[in-house]
């Protein structure tokens, strides 16, 4: 019996991490990410609970949220103390999962399909990709900046609806708070935590 | 006299344009508190009016939603002739000329976009446009009722649209070209139908940033100043401070 508990919890564990290891190439990694997650969104059988768990996770794993709550940080990621920048990850990181379902969900009825991918260098790969909204709206050109410093491990760093950087606009949005008030991280930091 | 006063206002505004800084991060408010104000109201404006005739829009039959995007597209094409001829773009003045010619007469009075199948793609330009690839910067950004986002130099462009487009030349200017004539209501007419069909491609993307912004005044701003800088260049601008992370 305790074999079978032991064998049976590996053999879940075991598919459970499969089916969230995704390619290694960049174009078929976004691919096979966005189709599971939109997949797994427009499952009626899903509670809400369970998708944003979902969500959650496969953030986690593939998007590179260190390096976005450092680049949305701007330069004051230089100068503030290492203590301020670790508790304002830890908002953000909070901030960035709770909007990423909700962002995600105004989307998961609509067909996705990559287009294209250019490598920009050995760090970046540029992936196309075009959204066709389900109610025959227009369709959205969305890029996908993917770091690729380790090749095995593809990380996403900002998506680029047509032609705007989600992260970029994101920094943008941050910098303008902070410059409101007195570049006082405390405060940011008591913004997204309050979001 | 009034000649000389709009040239010494135009010498004004190009010396104060050409010393402002360029990148969309760096642009300053004129006045936010004001700017935030009328976005305010803007807002308001686009749940009252805006957002409602936009949803029964986009309830109509895809074909007249296709249709009237196709006409007012079209419309706007004859204001990025000029404006390509200015930036020295000849390629997007016969992308833009063609286009419109063809949509005008075998696409029924640009109801149907048949140039686009014969791989005429003209970019969209206006003055505002055309000051910044002569390397004029944004200036000061502010918000205006109703026309919402916009910066000095693209205000300053706004008004000189009117004066170099040719739809604008034979409506609100009441002249005859080609025989053609119409009169302001045509005018606003079509740029209402473009605001309405421009908001009703983009209810989901308005309603996402509405609910995942912290500060929706300066996400807007944001997006603004990113799409002119994209549109000027006529690419997509990256970032640098990306590769500041990687080191």
């Amino acid at each position: 019996m305790r074999n079978f508990v032991i064998c049976s919890t590996f053999i879940i564990v075991f598919f459970n991490s499969l089916a969230l290891a995704f390619s290694s190439d960049p174009k078929e990694f976004v691919n096979e990410l966005v189709n599971e997650t939109i997949g797994k969104l427009a499952d009626k059988n899903l509670t809400e609970d369970e998708k944003k768990n979902f969500v959650e996770k496969i953030a986690l794993e593939n998007v590179d949220i260190n390096a976005l709550s450092l680049y949305t940080l701007g330069e004051l990621r230089k100068t503030s103390s290492k203590e301020d920048v670790i508790k304002y990850k830890k908002a953000f990181e909070r901030y960035f999962l709770k909007t990423l379902t909700s962002r995600l969900n105004d989307y998961s009825s609509s067909k996705f399909e990559v287009v294209g991918a250019d490598k920009k260098s050995t760090n970046y790969t540029i992936v196309s990709s075009k959204v066709s909204p389900s109610n025959g709206g227009v369709e959205i050109k969305i890029d996908w900046r993917v770091y690729t410093k380790d090749p095995e491990k593809p990380l996403i760093r900002d998506l680029i609806v047509e032609g705007l950087s989600l992260a970029r606009t994101q920094k943008e949005e941050f910098a303008s708070i902070l410059n409101s008030n007195n570049n006082d991280l405390e405060f940011l930091i008591n913004k997204l935590e309050e979001f | 006299m009034f000649l000389k006063k709009i040239t010494a206002i135009f010498c004004l505004i190009t010396v104060s344009l050409v010393f402002t800084p360029r990148s969309a991060e760096a642009t300053n408010e004129c006045f936010e508190g004001v700017s935030r104000s009328i976005f305010k109201f803007n807002l308001a404006f686009d749940d009252v009016i805006l957002e409602p005739i936009a949803k029964g829009y986009n309830k109509l039959p895809k074909p007249i939603k296709n249709g009237t995007s196709n006409f007012t597209s079209n419309i706007a094409t004859l204001l990025s002739i000029p404006n390509s001829l200015l930036q020295g773009n000849l390629k997007q003045v016969g992308h833009a000329t063609g286009s419109f010619f063809v949509n005008s007469t075998f696409g029924i009075l640009g109801f149907l976009n048949p140039a686009e199948k014969m791989g005429l793609k003209p970019h969209k330009e206006d003055v505002g446009q055309t000051l910044g690839a002569y390397g004029i910067g944004p200036g000061c950004y502010f918000v205006l009722p109703v026309f919402g986002p916009t910066t000095v130099r693209d205000s300053f462009g706004l008004i000189a649209d009117t004066f170099i487009d040719p739809f604008a030349h034979v409506t609100i200017r009441e002249n005859e070209l080609l025989s053609i004539s119409g009169n302001d209501l045509d005018y606003y007419s079509v740029k209402g139908a473009t605001a309405i069909d421009f908001r009703s491609d983009n209810i989901i993307n308005f309603e996402s940033v509405e609910k995942n912004s912290i500060d929706l005044y300066s996400s807007f701003k944001s997006v603004y100043l990113q799409d002119r800088v994209n549109k000027i260049k006529n690419s997509i601008v990256e970032d640098d401070d990306w590769g500041n992370l990687d080191n």
